[in-house]
């Protein structure tokens, strides 16, 4: 890949950008992605921050009032604050009750992709090094995967499992790692076969530092694309299968369980319980979406998933 | 072609033995069915006996082949809840659940075909660009949170659409559908509305694609070249060589709407398969879930088998290579 670039010519004097930013030149390129990342940054603080802002620990039943229940947006709450975004139906003060949900589904999301990441690219990795009958199997495993749904995979799981926070992640690492194997095997495939490979390879440099400290690192920024993708349809699958009430325990703050919550009041007319979790989910999808789908722009890896 | 055909089918059967076993693994060695099944009122002595004569103090794979013979035959055991045998319980749940799938399909042709005709054909107009911005968006947009709004907009709003159940339906080949009535087609309206946002936004993509990617060809130059009109070249020439891909991605998007129904139907009541299976893992329904997780084994590993054929019959490329 960084073949491509002709700063990589025998001709151009000694080059002075790493492939890292290169990428990030051509990200910034494009302002909605730019906006997306920003966005993204944005929550991520808000995540890390937010117990510190919000006015009420919607999670602990001692600062909660029923006689708050079901609340329109802006009214006052006894205690002198405004519920801007209104109050469920236990007087969770909504905009708390999303800051809350916001940790959750972003934790649960990134650990989940990192988790998978690491486990399904030493997979993909090492099946392209090896290649042979592990890999056919590996491949076979992959592919029979993949032709399932993640949804109904995750499903299977947490029938077994039954509900919990680490029950869901487990899930979400079963049902993602087949993505990163097979692109960290096809980009592999194309790497091992350069010659600084087989440099190494006479060199006797042992294999496992060929493998993670030379070829993963040129594996890399197609998995990074990946990535993006994948943690946001984790964060989307952690909410739909908490929403279906198999994924978050109830005790767990979660925006899946938060609109969840509201659905029963929607047909009344108290549309802010369900919408404004929602909203946020779809802004966090979103901003990923943007980033990640820019970021296969730039890096170019259609052609190997 | 025919040894092709056969290997591809001994796969398919291997792929269903291997997922039996994992799904009974599963359910048996996680799960403790003893816990479930037995009260916990029972005492020592009743307790052993219900083990015996379920035969769940038999060896493991003596436990399987049992419970194979009876998956062969069809035979799940009753559902705790409804007392029937699981397979009639599903069986009868089917059509609703494929009725949702079918029609949502046919939605995002009629939709994202057309309109990434257009995106493909020009790339730089307005119009094109508002749909591709609108399909990230339909990418983005949670499933279950769509339904709600829909619900809100629609129902609550404007009491245009009914929010839930499958509403009147009418009798084809002795099975009750609710696209036979006009009662019914309004109680599909908002399900299958919610479903086809993130298809009609993936079609649209891959025919964008597709057009992308075929006009340049040389045959299609070689057709405008020969005088062809216009929408000849476009809509015989260009179109059946994007039909391909399209095709094998509405055949796998086929089973993936099946598997979101769980989604959709929770929240319209729809009396689907989804439903269904979300209402028996709340309620511990174990022979239920078994048997939905089977029959859900066999649909995909079926609509995997039928899109590898018809991916052979229209791409000959694809039919000479896999020897």
């Amino acid at each position: 890949m960084t073949s491509l670039d002709p700063s990589d010519s025998d001709i151009a004097p000694p080059r002075s950008r790493s492939p890292a930013r290169r990428i990030w030149r051509a990200f910034v390129g494009s302002r909605l992605a730019v906006t997306g990342l920003g966005v993204l940054l944005g929550l991520i603080l808000l995540a890390v921050f937010g117990p510190l802002v919000v006015p009420q620990d919607p999670y602990d039943l001692m600062q909660l009032d029923v006689l708050d229940g079901q609340l329109s947006p802006g009214s006052p709450s006894a205690a002198g604050y405004t519920y801007w975004l209104g109050t469920d139906d236990q007087g969770r003060d909504m905009l708390s009750g999303i800051v809350y949900g916001l940790r959750t589904s972003l934790m649960v999301g990134v650990v989940s992709a990192l988790a998978a990441a690491i486990l399904g690219t030493s997979i993909g990795i090492f099946a392209a090094y090896r290649g042979g009958r592990i890999e056919a199997l590996v491949m076979r495993v992959i592919d029979l995967q993949l032709s399932f749904p993640t949804i109904l995979i995750a499903l299977m799981i947490l029938a077994v499992l039954g509900r919990g926070v680490m029950n869901v992640v487990l899930a979400l690492v079963i049902v993602e790692w087949a993505t990163y194997a097979r692109v960290a095997r096809s980009v592999a495939m194309v790497e091992r076969r350069k010659e600084y490979i087989e440099a190494e390879e006479c060199l006797v440099i042992p294999r496992w530092r060929i493998l993670f400290q030379h070829l993963l690192p040129n594996c890399l920024p197609p998995l990074i694309v990946i990535a993006t993708v994948q943690t946001g349809r984790a964060i989307t699958l952690e909410a739909t299968l908490s929403f279906l009430g198999i994924g978050v325990p109830i005790t767990e703050p979660s925006l899946g369980l938060l609109i969840a919550n509201g659905y029963q009041y929607l047909l009344s007319g108290k549309y802010w319980i369900s919408l404004y979790p929602g909203l946020m989910l779809l802004v966090i999808i979103l901003a990923i979406n943007l980033v990640g789908d820019h970021l296969r722009d730039v890096i170019n890896v259609r052609r190997l998933q | 072609m025919l040894a092709w055909f056969a290997r591809r089918i001994v796969q398919s059967l291997i792929v269903v033995v291997a997922m039996t076993i994992i799904v009974f693994l599963a359910v048996n060695v996680i799960g403790d069915p003893a816990a479930i099944l037995i009260s916990p009122d029972a005492n020592q002595i009743e307790r052993e006996r219900i083990i015996a004569q379920l035969g769940l103090d038999q060896p493991l794979w003596r436990q399987y082949f049992s419970f194979l013979a009876g998956a062969l035959q069809g035979n799940f055991g009753n559902s705790f809840v409804y007392g029937m045998p699981a397979l009639q319980v599903i069986l009868e749940r089917m059509p609703a659940t494929i009725e949702l799938a079918i029609g949502t399909m046919i939605v995002s042709l009629l939709f994202g075909v057309p309109l990434g005709l257009y995106t493909g054909l020009h790339p730089e107009s307005l119009p094109a660009k508002i749909a591709m911005s609108g399909s990230i968006i339909g990418f983005s947009v949670p499933v279950f949170w769509l339904g709600l709004i829909l619900i809100l907009i629609f129902s609550v709003q404007f009491g245009w659409f009914p929010a839930g159940g499958r509403g009147e339906t009418g009798q084809l080949f002795g099975i009750e559908w609710s696209f036979m009535t006009g009662n019914g087609l309004r109680h599909l309206a908002l399900p299958v509305m919610t479903l086809a946002i993130f298809k009609i936004s993936l079609v649209m993509r891959m025919v964008r694609a597709g057009v992308r990617d075929v006009l340049p060809q040389e045959y299609v130059k070689f057709a405008r070249a020969k005088g062809l009109k216009r929408p000849r070249i476009l809509y015989v020439h260009v179109l059946k060589n994007i039909m391909i891909p399209v095709v094998t991605i509405i055949g796998l998007e086929f089973g993936s709407l099946i598997a979101f129904s769980v989604v959709t139907e929770s929240i319209f009541a729809w009396p689907g398969m989804g439903k269904l299976i979300i209402d028996s893992i709340n309620m511990l329904d174990r022979p239920m879930i078994v048997a939905y997780l089977i029959i859900i084994v066999f649909l995909f590993v079926a609509i995997n088998l039928i899109v590898d054929i018809l991916y052979t019959l229209l791409d000959p490329r694809v039919r000479l290579s896999s020897f």
